[in-house]
């Protein structure tokens, strides 16, 4: 059985094969391939009994249920309108410097993808971003180039 | 001449270790009498449409069906609210203790808690928080569970009927209504939806009495309010205050002196610019003096160094994407609102597009199909209306 | 019983049954209120918004196809503020739209435009939101053109394929400004499990839904000079022509349409009909055959129930979804696939013309029959058995083109050799049609006596039930028969997908015992097919049905087994049913396809 197949068998067993399960099922695909990929797509039909186009229309809907590759860490910077206030543009300029990247791209060696995203609900204390699940705030440009230097530190020591 | 702030209160936030006491003793009521208590104490929906919170469990209560469920609504993704996230991790028993009484009450044996997916790091502490409610739960002798269902990322599912469409595994679509979430909810079985807060003073009521409750706020807005203030304020934060304040006594409290306009409820709710803080009260329409806004609970503010045409903006590019796209009047309305003040701004289209656009969110106003296309106009009309120079030049 | 509620609209009083909708308040009035998303065969989605009113008191607009009727509602469906909305509704689809009308196919026959038109929607209007999207035209399907740019997102498509097929070939991706109608990973359809029904082009009220077209390739063949253009006509096409050139809905126009396929320039105008009734022979005695081998040999290679093949959309809904069972399938071709095959054969032989000669134009109800005859099992003839598959609706656009007066045209009748038909096989085109022929035809057969059921008329398996079942009991077979003798033949009948489904998951689940299922694709069956004039709905498709029946009683001949051409094709060029030429020209196999 492929890894995805068997990825999918998984999350089934665990979540039902009902169609509630479909969200449940594609977050836990995200969180292990960063994004559901064609063939996951349709072992996820297969197991719910659905169609493999609503899978799909139901994944493209959310903006976190990511259809195509992304890197191993996604940045998502806020750009509502607190966070705009406080300097977004400047952090995104900082991101896009520190990686070596472009708004919307992923680093050449697969590890970061730097995104724009909706309010994140820390409006206080903008600007604000997620790497994966995890909120920082009060953003500015040192402390976002002190915690890139972070996840780098994680990934050597992890290699 | 120092002037008198505005009380901050503690119902809320204050941190209470009697939920089994409040729980045995609510459940030794009669749901009339619990139903009457909610309904006497005023309380309203604090998730933005401030149904009265009393009468959505008692409808609820009459449907006869095998099963409903309670969803505490949790998805707080309103540009500007954070409220329910700074509950939900601070005194997240007292939702699940609202929550609870509506189960008995209405007859649900399964509850969720529907979060954003952007709050999925508060999920381990809430899981640890709902086992032990489940033990409690188990001791009293109330068959109910409840389970953490996550978003993933889109504003729409918060509106009640996206919520349970994304619930039951399609797109967050908002659906007609009637039927409403009492009569065909999640699953197509009666629902009670309740946002965080409202959850969360259910426990107060039960608590402190249906009395205590009503004694703050004004009229048609009783309780407290927990506010979320951001933007343009040496301060910014949550905070619990009363019903019925005016603008300019917020702005006196919160903003850094050269505040030129409030956003009350955040980007679906209204800009009040400065010369009408004096005369805009904070609470539900009805009887009150002035013009009364009502909020779920964000209050941005912006100083004169703001372009609105920058604020707005930002939003219109926020309903776009935002928009679930069913429906003509918000999907391609909120395009053209954009690239309208983009067009008049770079002086493709002369000032009097703005006429036409303001026709424009008035149609949306009165066909979309939910609250979202429907409230575009707020903010969209206050600003233009108000700052019109802003847009123009 | 249920109580009646009372309202007004536009000042005129209605009393309706509780649940009514306004829309459909109004229509009992004769207000006709303006609808996009709205049709009568599918769920209320009510997102387009034109149908808004206003309620007396009320500050917002109601959707009236979505909002029930209340007692003592005070409607205005043409107040200045509903004007005012729906016209900016309309502006707004528009602006989103590439409204190329002059070029568009769907030019004097779209629900947009016609709006467009009576709300006179000026220059004035809002910004073109067309050139700053990506929208693509799928045109790679032999059946179908999907073209994003003219859709108006109501949807109707995909809650028609949900709904009434139950494929989910279509959905609706992304959100907000993005949000558009899509099939799986937004791939061509030809790729995916689309069955080329048409529904959904029946359905859609623009441009961007529709089928593909060789109206052109048709017209040069037949002013082509060396070629002999045969065309064929479906039992479904005569019962519905009339719509689309302008004649009330169950008219039956068999006579004119064949003067007018004259006057067209068609060489020989021929009948599907025909092999409609040799479908019957074939396929009846390939049935009694299968039972044969199961009931006396204990064949277990030969599968019971055997299934219909005649309905293309089943055939590839069956090899995505039910590979299993594509050995239940009648081996038989679909009557339009036993005439491309005959054209170029027998009949070339008859009139003296060399196969490569022939053209072969069928006129279909169907849009899945292109595909089909683009199918590489369909060229036993040595050349495309069939090669073009013109709709209903294109054979109404050719006869409009070529400035005929369909109204007062004689009647003609077909050219022989393959012209005459039954009554058998016009009720082809009819749900339960197939069913009802095969069983005059079988049952005399076996028991040498007429099927017992007054003047022929199976009435159990007529009718718009989604799914009909039927038995009938064997007596007193012929000696060749008697292992029948006593056998209660249980048969089914179901038509479109989504009941189809239904039933082979019974069977699949052995919930079912059936000896033989017809199945059509399309509601209603081929009457209802994806290539008749649009528009559709349960009304008319009654209306269609009972011109069938009235057709078939009106023949002189009503059993298959009984026309005439069919005897002499067999007497002079296929010998006898199942024979060896019938194995080469007239029967097929079908191949399992992707699940998703
Ligand atoms: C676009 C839109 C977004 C909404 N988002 C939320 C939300 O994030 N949280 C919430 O509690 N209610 C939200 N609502 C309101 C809900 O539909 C619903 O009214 C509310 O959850 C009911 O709870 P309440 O009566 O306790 O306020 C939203 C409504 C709309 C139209
Ligand atoms: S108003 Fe907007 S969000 Fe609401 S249903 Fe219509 S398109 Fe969707
Ligand atoms: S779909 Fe209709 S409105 Fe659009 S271009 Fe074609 S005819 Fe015109
Ligand atoms: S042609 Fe039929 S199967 Fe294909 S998308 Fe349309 S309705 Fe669905
Ligand atoms: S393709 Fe046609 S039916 Fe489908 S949403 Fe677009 S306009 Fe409507
Ligand atoms: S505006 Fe950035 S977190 Fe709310
Ligand atoms: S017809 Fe009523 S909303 Fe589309």
């Amino acid at each position: 059985m492929t890894e995805v197949k068997q990825l999918v068998q998984d999350l089934a067993d665990q979540f039902g094969r009902s169609q509630e399960s479909l969200l449940p099922i594609l977050q836990g695909i995200v969180t292990k391939e960063q994004h559901i990929s064609e063939d996951a797509m349709i072992e996820v039909a297969r197991e719910l009994n659905i169609s493999a186009a609503h899978v799909y229309g139901t994944a493209t809907f959310y903006s976190f249920l990511n259809t195509k590759p992304l890197g191993k860490y996604v940045i998502r910077v806020c750009k509502t309108i607190t966070c705009m206030m406080h300097g977004k543009n400047q952090i995104i300029k900082e991101l896009e410097a520190v990686l070596k990247v472009n708004l919307g791209e992923t680093t050449h060696d697969g590890k970061f993808t730097l995104l724009e995203t909706n309010c994140l609900g820390q409006c206080h204390k903008g600007p604000a971003m997620l790497i994966n699940d995890t909120p920082y705030t009060e953003l500015t440009p040192d402390k976002v180039r002190e915690i890139i230097m972070m996840y780098r530190d994680k990934e050597l020591r992890v290699n | 001449m120092t002037k008198k702030q505005l009380q901050r209160l503690d119902l809320i936030f204050k941190n209470e270790h009697d939920i089994e006491e409040i729980l045995t003793k609510t459940f030794s009521k009669s749901n009339e009498e619990i139903i009457n208590d909610l309904i006497s104490s005023g309380l309203k929906g604090r998730g933005g449409a401030g149904f009265p919170t009393g009468l959505k469990w008692k409808l609820a209560s009459e449907e006869e069906t095998d099963s409903k469920y309670i969803i505490c609504n949790a998805d707080e993704g309103e540009p500007g609210t954070f409220k329910d996230r700074e509950i939900l991790s601070r005194v997240p028993h007292k939702v699940l203790a609202g929550m609870a009484v509506c189960a008995r009450l209405i007859g649900a044996r399964q509850g969720y808690i529907y979060l954003r997916g952007e709050y999925v790091f508060l999920r381990p502490q809430l899981l640890e928080v709902i086992n032990e409610f489940h033990q409690l739960l188990d001791k009293i002798g109330l068959d109910f569970r409840v389970e953490i269902f996550l978003g993933s990322g889109a504003y729409i599912c918060g509106e009640e009927s996206a919520l349970f469409e994304s619930m039951e595994g399609k797109r967050g679509e908002p659906r007609n209504k009637p039927p409403f979430p009492t009569q065909q909810g999640y699953k197509s079985k009666p629902t009670v939806i309740n946002n965080v807060e409202t959850l969360a003073h259910t426990y107060s009521i039960f608590k402190y009495g249906a009395d205590k409750f009503k004694d703050l706020g004004v009229q048609d807005s009783r309780g407290s309010k927990v506010f979320s203030v951001s933007g343009d304020t040496p301060i910014p934060g949550i905070y619990e205050l009363e019903f019925g304040m005016s603008l300019q006594k917020f702005v006196d409290d919160f903003a850094d002196g050269d505040a030129k306009a409030v956003q009350v409820g955040g980007a679906s709710g209204f800009c009040v610019p400065r010369k009408k803080f004096e005369k805009t009260v904070i609470g539900y329409q009805g009887k009150l003096r002035g013009t009364s806004l009502p909020t779920g609970g964000s209050m941005m503010i912006f100083n004169s160094s703001r372009s609105m045409y920058n604020v707005l903006h930002n939003y219109l590019d926020f309903f776009v994407e935002e928009s679930c796209g069913q429906c003509t009047p918000c999907r391609v309305g909120t395009q053209q609102l954009l690239l309208g003040i983009e067009a008049v701004k770079k002086g493709d289209q002369p000032s009097s597009y703005l006429d036409k656009l303001m026709e424009l969110a008035e149609a949306m106003r009165i066909t979309a199909k939910c609250g979202l296309g429907q409230s575009v106009a707020n903010s969209f009309s206050s600003i233009v209306e108000n700052f019109k120079e802003e847009m123009i030049y | 019983m249920s109580d009646k509620v009372n309202l007004r609209i536009d000042n005129i009083a209605v009393s309706v049954e509780e649940g009514t909708t306004i829309l459909e308040a109004a229509r009992k009035v004769n207000i006709r209120i303006p609808t996009l998303c709205h049709h009568e065969d599918l769920c209320v989605a009510g997102n387009c918004r034109v149908c808004m009113v206003e309620q007396k008191g009320s500050d917002r607009l109601l959707p009236s196809c979505a909002m029930p009727v209340s007692e003592g509602m005070e409607i205005q469906t043409n107040s200045l503020k509903v004007r005012s909305a729906r016209k900016q509704i309309i502006e707004l689809l528009v602006s989103e739209h590439r409204a190329d009308c002059t070029r568009c196919y769907k030019n004097g026959k779209c629900e947009l435009q016609e709006l467009a038109s009576e709300y006179i929607i000026g220059e004035n209007g809002f910004i073109d939101l067309v050139p700053l999207k990506v929208l693509t035209i799928d045109n790679f399907s032999p059946s179908i053109i999907k073209d994003d740019s003219k859709c108006i997102r109501c949807q109707r498509c995909v809650r028609t394929c949900d709904q009434l097929q139950n494929i989910g070939a279509l959905t609706v991706a992304y959100k907000g400004k993005d949000m558009k109608i899509s099939s799986f990973y937004e791939k061509p359809m030809y790729e995916v499990v689309c069955t080329n029904c048409g529904q959904c082009v029946n359905r859609c009220p623009t441009g961007a839904l529709t089928e593909k077209t060789y109206l052109e390739q048709v017209w040069s063949a037949i002013n082509h000079e060396k070629k002999h253009v045969v065309v064929q006509t479906a039992p479904a096409v005569r019962i519905a022509l009339g719509e689309a050139l302008g004649m009330p809905a169950g008219e039956i126009v068999t006579g004119k349409m064949v003067s007018a396929l004259r006057r067209l320039g068609f060489d020989s105008v021929l009948d599907t009909d025909f092999t409609a009734d040799l479908t019957i022979i074939e396929e009846g005695n390939e049935l009694l055959q299968r039972l044969k081998k199961v009931l006396v040999d204990g064949d277990k290679s030969v599968k019971i129930p055997m299934t219909t093949s005649c309905s293309p959309g089943w055939v590839k809904f069956i090899e995505h979804t039910f590979p299993e069972y594509l050995d239940n399938v009648s081996t038989a071709k679909s009557p339009q696939q036993m005439f491309g095959s005959l054209a170029k054969t027998y009949y070339a032989k008859k009139i003296e013309v060399e196969a490569d000669d022939i053209v072969s134009v069928s006129v279909m109800p169907c849009t899945a029959k292109k595909y089909e005859a683009d199918r590489p099992e369909m060229r036993s003839s040595g050349y495309k058995d069939v090669d073009f598959v013109l709709t209903t609706r294109e054979l109404a656009l050719m006869i409009k083109q070529a400035g005929i007066d369909f109204a007062s045209l004689p009647e003609d009748e077909y050219d022989s050799f393959m012209g005459e038909s039954s009554g058998a096989a016009v009720i082809f085109g009819a749900t339960g049609g197939v069913m009802e022929a095969a069983l005059r035809t079988a049952y005399e057969v076996v028991t040498g006596r007429e099927v017992p059921f007054d003047d022929l008329n199976i009435t159990p398996v007529r009718g718009m039930e989604e799914i009909k079942e039927a038995a009938v009991k064997i007596e007193n077979p012929l000696p060749e028969w008697s292992f029948l003798d006593g056998v209660e033949l249980k048969t089914c009948v179901a038509h479109g997908l989504s009941n189809a489904k239904k039933v082979m998951e019974a069977v699949k689940e052995g919930k079912v015992d059936y000896h033989f299922i017809e199945i059509m694709a399309c509601p209603g069956g081929c009457l209802g097919g994806g290539g008749q004039p649009i528009p559709t709905s349960p009304a008319i498709r009654e209306k269609r049905s009972q011109a069938i029946y009235r057709e078939d009683s009106m023949k002189p001949i009503r059993k298959s087994h009984e026309n005439p051409e069919v005897l002499q094709i067999y007497e002079e060029f296929l010998k006898k049913p199942l024979g060896e030429k019938s194995h080469e020209l007239l029967h097929t196999h079908y191949t399992e396809r992707n699940r998703y």
